[in-house]
């Protein structure tokens, strides 16, 4: 264990970049140029610092680790950071995809570059914070303020129709987070504090978990999104700019998931139960609805979009098994989908970079000219249909198997969206990249120099090295994987032995 | 004979006398006095403060139990007078420039800072009257300050007249109650409700719908809030930040005292009509702000809206509910001048200008301004991890805690729409192509945005001094 307050130096070294690129000066070029370097810096070393919170992790602890406390608001809110195998990956998702952001952002972004820089660098404090905090409102406050950063990147470097898609995402997102701070505000009432840990130990009444868990409900479910509040996420993507795509899937999906992990099923278990059917209901629907969406898409991204509704879908089936498989493999399949989708963003970037349209109709034969461009996407591509080998499969895979114990019919129509997943993928595939080279200014398009090699190039270890040797990933998960559904089991057990005393 | 106490109102004696002594001064120096008079009445105010906290915050009663002293008094009054005291220094600036530069408006504003005074420390249906009426007055007289404007002097006309009719009903109010229970001291009103038991009788309940419908005005909540746009729009910008700061802070102490002393005991009485206005207020706010196009009447719903979240603490009637209302007012008043210090310096080569859609492109032209607009406005939604939030944490937390959970539920929701027009003038500064721009803003307004940007912003790292003392001041109100 590491004696200093790691998880606060990494959560906030990225506030120090920021204010390191407020200092910078001198002319618009230099300045711009200056702000990059700084930038990529900064992530470099926090992504480093953050190996060691991953090197230093105890695999065989269930609890919180690297925990820190001090007094903040007082009345039993304090700032309390820590993490578990739940977390920790998540952190580290994080921090290696915020790099690859900047690198994606360097060209790209020729205008404010000062503004952008600074956008991101406190979007990635505020994103490790949501994973580290373990008080509801050091929480809340996390989760909540990463809107603002994400509301200026797609509306002020966003597309045409970025104005309506940056007010959809935040008004959207708000509407859900309210109702959640008034099912917190509710349980600090109850318990005098908002402390998790204590509130995980705490035995709500059955009635009163239903509520709670509805308000938590409606924030993660906008926040993943589950069908039917995922329309904000196809207008957010498609205006984002690419590195805020990448974020937008890679990081902020994943704490809706995150969420479900570290509140809905540790504190309200019973509720949990009881809405696990309504979840599978609407995880079926938005894997086959959004699959079937995808396939008529014009837009790349868009299709990108929906698909990633779909990999969501599968996500939160797999947590709300409750079985080992799921949980694990939906912790696993947030960090493919965050690495594999995001991957998918950046390619869809490089060529939108040499062309300025996303329109699918407007590519073909790309293979011609990007012989590279098209080793990248396919690799990905089958990550994202989840090949055996890429990480995409262990973690459906395991979802699958965890749905199967729980419920057949869900994990049957459930792989009916990887048949579909793989339709739209390869359909997308061969409609960019195969067919004859027509389109003239297609003729002149140049294939991915080093700068974009370096993006992709970490990417495609990751998704493999989680394919092929899933075991350290999987590892740091174990202990806190089983001592949830322990409690989880526990908490059901309580509450069907006490209405069975009172029958 | 023996005579009353006077030391316990020495900060109200020693104002009374400097604004009389800032008139007399003024009078006498003639032409150039504003300036001066400006500075000294920013000096009094200031020694006013600091008699306010040498006083000691031990509750005391003085002139035939008419006045109260006492650590809810003192926290209300300090956050009064700053209020005040910004509101004349940022008005000096705009008013030498816009030719209206008399010397009665500092005085004028001391004597309105007096009358809040009162008005917190009242202890009686007289003091308060008269607090509320000094204020008032003082007001109605600030808001038709530009003479020669058809606007402001509409605006002044309107709010004097509307004014009039409140103070009216304030006053009747007052006399059933008197009428009722024998007596118009707060404590002895509290004895007679406490007799009663919750089952109060017909006649005190229509006296305090009186009382609430005419505080109501004073700090423009919902339905009594029709004069707030109009006079926000029409009188001149400096008056229209005092208006949105000060008076609502004193109007706010004397909800709170008027009904947690006399008829702290008749909570079930008037919590519901509470509710209503707080509901009222909080949607309004939220939804009539959406089409507005000039700033100072979108201000005007903003303020509308923020008093229906501080009266929710209010509703819970409890002191945690205090203690939510004080820290919700201390961030609003903050959030309002940094926010009313940007409005006066929206400055072009033709004059100042009021219109939203001037600040485009803000984000480009003055990078700095329109950042700190941009965190008032964020602030002023309720986004963390800005003060805004926090205010409207502890006011939720009180309305939960008091089993209030529609009133809760609809306020967060209401939030939500109230966002989109805050976030809407953050989308004009940052999304849209730029205009003209403004000149720079004069150094003492940058210290005031920027002061309060730093305060709106990083409140979230070190809040504990605000939130003890508010809950040291809110636990008087319940001994």
């Amino acid at each position: 264990m590491l004696d200093w307050n790691i998880l606060s130096f990494v959560t906030f070294l990225p506030l120090v970049g920021a204010l390191l690129i407020l200092l910078t000066g001198g002319k618009e070029e230099v300045a711009a140029r200056n702000v990059r370097q700084v930038a990529l810096w900064t992530t470099l070393i926090t992504f480093a610092v953050s190996l060691l919170i991953w090197i230093n992790f105890d695999t065989s602890e269930a609890g919180f680790q690297f925990v820190e406390k001090a007094d903040w608001l007082g009345g039993g809110i304090n700032y309390h950071m820590g993490i578990d195998g739940i977390s920790m990956l998540f952190i580290i998702l994080t921090t290696f995809l915020m790099p690859i952001c900047i690198l994606a952002s360097w060209e790209s972004i020729g205008t404010r570059v000062r503004e952008y820089m600074i956008a991101f660098l406190i979007m990635e404090t505020l994103m490790i914070g949501v994973f580290c905090a373990l008080d509801m409102v050091l929480f809340y406050l996390f989760f909540e303020a990463g809107l603002i950063p994400m509301f200026l990147i797609i509306g002020i470097w966003g597309g045409g129709n970025r104005v309506y898609a940056s007010f959809k995402f935040f008004l959207y997102t708000l509407v859900g987070s309210v109702l959640m701070l008034a099912a917190m505000i509710t349980m600090y009432v109850i318990v005098g504090t908002t402390d998790i840990p204590t509130l995980m130990a705490y035995n709500f009444g059955v009635d009163l978990q239903f509520w709670l868990w509805l308000a938590f409900f409606a924030s993660f479910a906008v926040k993943v999104p589950m069908w039917p509040v995922h329309t904000w996420l196809p207008d957010a993507h498609v205006q984002a700019p690419t590195a805020g795509s990448v974020i937008l899937a890679g990081v902020l999906l994943k704490m809706g998931g995150y969420g479900f992990l570290r509140f809905s099923i540790p504190m309200f278990p019973d509720a949990s139960q009881y809405f696990a059917p309504m979840v599978f209901g609407l995880s079926v629907v938005a894997i086959i609805y959004t699959s079937l969406v995808a396939l008529v898409q014009k837009d790349m991204k868009k299709l990108i979009a929906y698909s990633s509704v779909a990999h969501m879908g599968f996500i939160t089936i797999g947590i709300f098994t409750f079985t080992q498989q799921g949980l694990e493999g939906g912790i696993l399949q947030m960090i493919s989908h965050g690495i594999v989708s995001g991957a998918l963003f950046l390619c869809v970037g490089v060529i939108y970079d040499r062309i300025h349209t996303r329109e699918i109709a407007r590519y073909g034969g790309l293979v011609h000219r990007m012989p590279r461009y098209a080793v990248i996407f396919m690799i990905f591509t089958m990550a994202t249909v989840g090949l055996p080998g890429t990480s995409g499969f262990v973690g459906e895979f395991l979802i699958l198997v965890g749905a199967y114990q729980v419920s057949t019919w869900t994990a049957f129509l459930a792989t009916t969206g990887v048949i579909l997943g793989a339709a739209y993928s390869l359909y997308l595939y061969r409609r960019v990249v195969f067919g004859e080279l027509v389109k003239e200014d297609l003729k002149s398009i140049v294939d991915v120099n080093k700068r974009e090699m370096a993006i992709f190039i970490p990417l495609i270890a990751v998704a493999m090295w989680i394919g092929i040797y899933p075991d350290p990933f999987l590892d740091v998960m174990h202990a806190s994987v089983t001592n949830l559904m322990e409690q989880h089991q526990l908490a059901l057990d309580a509450t069907n032995s006490t209405l069975h005393a009172t029958k | 004979m023996v005579l009353p106490e006077f030391s316990i109102a020495l900060p109200e004696i020693f104002l009374a006398a400097a604004a009389l002594f800032l008139l007399m001064f003024g009078v006498f120096k003639g032409k150039d006095a504003t300036g001066p008079v400006s500075w000294l009445a920013v000096l009094s105010l200031i020694i006013t403060a600091f008699l306010v906290v040498l006083g000691g915050s031990d509750t005391q009663l003085t002139f035939s139990d008419l006045y109260r002293t006492d650590a809810f008094g003192n926290f209300m009054k300090i956050l009064a007078l700053g209020a005040s005291i910004l509101a004349i220094i940022m008005s000096m600036d705009f008013n030498k420039r816009e030719k209206m530069d008399r010397f009665e408006f500092p005085v004028l504003i001391v004597t309105a800072s007096l009358g809040m005074m009162v008005m917190i420390s009242a202890n009686d249906l007289m003091s308060l009257y008269m607090g509320i009426e000094l204020m008032s007055l003082s007001l109605y007289v600030t808001a038709a300050f530009r003479r020669d404007s058809v606007r402001s002097t509409e605006a002044g006309l309107k709010y004097f007249v509307l004014g009039a009719l409140s103070s009216g009903m304030l006053l009747y109010g007052c006399s059933l109650i008197y009428g009722f229970t024998g007596s118009t001291n707060f404590d002895a009103i509290a004895t007679v409700v406490a007799g009663e038991q919750g089952h109060i009788s017909l006649g005190l309940l229509v006296g305090i719908v009186f009382l609430i419908a005419g505080l109501a005005f004073k700090v423009s909540a919902v339905p009594f809030h029709m004069w707030t746009p109009d006079v926000y729009e029409g009188v001149p910008t400096p008056v229209t930040a005092f208006f949105a700061a000060a008076p609502k802070i004193a109007g706010m102490a004397l909800f709170m005292r008027t009904f947690l002393i006399p008829f702290g005991d008749a909570v079930g009485q008037w919590q519901q009509i509470i509710i209503f206005i707080s509901i009222a207020s909080m949607v309004l706010g939220a939804f009539a702000a959406i089409n507005q196009k000039n700033i100072k009447r979108l201000m005007a719903y903003s303020s509308i809206g923020h008093i229906g979240y501080a009266l929710v603490g209010l509703a819970a009637g409890t002191e945690e509910g205090v203690r939510g209302v004080l820290i919700y007012m201390s961030i609003y008043v903050v959030m309002n001048i940094g926010t009313f210090a940007i409005i006066l310096s929206m400055r072009q080569k033709d004059g100042m200008v009021e219109d939203i859609s001037e600040l485009a492109g803000l984000g480009k032209t003055r990078p700095v301004m329109a950042f700190l607009l941009m965190i008032f406005m964020f602030s002023l939604a309720g986004v963390p991890p800005l003060a805004g939030f926090f205010g409207k944490f502890y006011v939720f937390v009180a309305a939960i805690n008091s089993g209030l959970y529609a009133l809760a539920v609809i306020g967060l929701l209401a939030s939500v729409v109230g966002a989109f027009y805050y976030i809407r003038i953050i989308k004009i500064m940052y999304f849209d192509d730029e205009k003209e721009g403004f000149k720079p803003a004069n150094r003492t307004m940058t210290w005031i945005m920027g002061g309060a940007g730093i305060f709106t912003a990083l409140f979230f790292v070190y809040p504990a001094p605000l939130l003890s003392s508010a809950a040291a001041a809110a636990a008087v109100l319940f001994q």
